[in-house]
């Protein structure tokens, strides 16, 4: 019995539809020329791309996602991948439950933490601000990168930093010259795949933005419940395409599927 | 370098700590506050809040509201993904990386363009709307957004690939050569999944169909977005009662209780996915 047979992969396609449906829906409606959803839309144009280079709010909010995305990577990276190899690869007590409590942010839905958050930062004055966001956004982007690299870390091929020691190489050395340039693939699809998550995180966002300060998940939560013209589906457009070049090059380094799943 | 390796976890465990630990703890502090009548927050150490909360008729229709959509929800993702993972499993496609991200890619499309794109779908002068009026079998449009029939459809839509993944997971402890013991011994293809394929993997199904069950009890996006503020779950009320309220006491309590909930949930699919695997 090889592949996957005839009914099944119809049954398969039949669910690719569905799952595609929404995003191609969006894009054809990003082109339209209506005023309203309509779909499919009466004439194509490109208005709504015109339009969204003129919404001043949507493009300050992309301003602020971009600025809290980089900094929510950098600073993940940089708090997550040392924790990340000293679990996978320190021989110290209590490693397993050091790693629960470092992966323990991603058990509690955002909607929990999210509120959690509101409450202690309004304390901090740090709601609707760009680190309140950052910090917000770095609970779910830490524990994964904790969590990627460790696997990552662990699965290098030891052999190679056997002998860069055998051969005299000091700890540090091995690190610097060995590990870190075999791990640098899984790195950067690290990187890439926060900067992903904070630019796309909502939940949490809508907790801590305020007008001073919100993202552009939250001003487009803000835009669709308000109105209903394809401007959101032309802004879309352009996230689903950043997003593709994004997934493809993870795709590239390491595979989304692994990326996501372990 | 081994005795210096922990000092690398420093950095992070401050973090979780600081910006995790204690917020959550703070949320738990704030369930026992009360309200005053102006709704302004009193500190106290009392109940009056959590009593308040489930005398209110409101959360226990909330409470049914939420489980019951996830309830659908799941069910109807289970039988989506299933097929969809098997497929996955089985095939030897070239394709099969390609097919297995475009099977997650809704984790990874942000879920307002998603919601986005079910209201164009089923939005009164939406696609299914347009169809079923073009070919005359409607003459009104059909009422599929902004009620319950579209929040189950979103949340199904979103849950779908965390149970094609961990029903994929569960797939790769299948034994392949018993279904094939089962066809070469005479049985049909379908009867060999009903015998065998399917028996063998309900744990899986029942650690899907919990995860599935958490993640719509918790989703907020899309009962917000495709609700149109006409359906009312847990996790609307939470948000609701935190932001446009300001009533911290309440919202805690209301977040601790869908916490504990989703706690048991999880509990019993995992004692589920036991119990079948014997």
């Amino acid at each position: 019995m090889n592949g996957a047979g005839r009914g099944l992969s119809l049954l398969a396609g039949g669910v690719y539809a569905l799952i595609l449906a929404p995003v191609v829906v969006v894009v054809a409606l990003a082109f339209s020329a209506d005023n309203f959803i309509v779909f499919p839309p009466s004439g194509f144009s490109l208005r709504w791309f015109r339009a969204l280079a003129g919404n001043a709010p949507l493009l300050a909010a992309l301003g602020v996602s971009v600025q809290v995305a980089c900094a929510v990577t950098l600073l993940s990276l940089v708090i997550g991948v040392p924790a990340a190899l000293a679990l996978a690869k320190g021989r110290f007590r209590f490693r397993e439950a050091l790693t629960g409590f470092f992966l323990a942010p991603l058990l509690l839905p955002t909607l929990i933490t999210g509120l959690a958050l509101l409450l202690f930062f309004t304390r901090l004055r740090l709601t609707a601000t760009l680190p309140g966001l950052a910090l917000g956004h770095m609970t779910v982007t830490v524990p994964f990168v904790i969590r990627m690299m460790t696997t990552a870390f662990a699965t290098l091929p030891h052999d190679i930093e056997a002998a860069a020691a055998t051969l005299g190489a000091a700890p540090w050395r091995v690190l610097r010259r060995v590990t870190l340039p075999l791990a640098l693939p899984g790195v950067i699809a690290c990187a890439c795949l926060s900067f992903l998550l904070s630019f796309d995180e909502t939940v949490i966002s809508l907790f801590l933005s305020g007008p001073r300060a919100a993202t552009l998940p939250v001003e487009m939560v803000h835009y669709v419940e308000g109105r209903t013209d394809p401007l959101i589906a032309a802004l879309s457009v352009v996230l689903i395409i950043f997003t593709l070049i994004v997934v493809v090059a993870v795709e590239r380094l390491v595979g989304v599927a692994r990326a996501v799943s372990k | 370098m081994n005795t210096r390796l922990p000092l690398l976890l420093l950095p992070a465990a401050v973090f979780v700590l600081g910006i995790y630990a204690w917020p959550t703890l703070l949320l738990l502090r704030n369930a026992f506050n009360e309200v005053g009548p102006t709704g302004a927050m009193i500190p106290a150490w009392s109940l009056a809040t959590l009593r308040d909360v489930f005398a209110d008729g409101f959360t226990l229709e909330l409470t049914r509201n939420s489980l019951l959509l996830s309830a659908s929800a799941t069910a109807l993702a289970l039988l989506l993904a299933y097929p969809l993972s098997l497929f996955l499993f089985r095939t030897n496609s070239r394709w099969r990386g390609p097919l297995a991200v475009v099977a997650i890619l809704p984790m990874l499309v942000s879920g307002v363009v998603r919601v986005f794109g079910w209201l164009a779908i089923l939005g009164d002068r939406g696609l299914v709307n347009s169809v079923l009026q073009s070919v005359g079998l409607i003459s009104a449009p059909l009422k599929l957004v902004f009620n319950w029939t579209g929040v189950t459809i979103g949340l199904t839509e979103s849950i779908m690939p965390y149970m094609t993944l961990a029903l994929l997971a569960g797939f790769g402890r299948l034994d392949r050569t018993l279904e094939e013991a089962a066809r070469s011994l005479g049985a049909s293809p379908w009867r060999g999944f009903l015998r065998v394929t399917l028996p063998l993997s309900l744990p899986a199904i029942a650690l899907a169909g919990g995860l599935g069950f958490v993640l719509s009890m918790s989703a907020y996006i899309t009962p917000k977005l495709l609700g149109g503020g006409r359906v009312f779950v847990l996790a609307t009320e939470i948000f609701e009662q935190a932001t446009t309220n300001t009533n911290w006491p309440v919202s805690a309590v209301l977040a601790i209780y869908t916490l504990v909930l989703l706690l048991a949930l999880l509990a019993l699919a995992q004692l589920a996915s036991r119990a079948l695997a014997r």
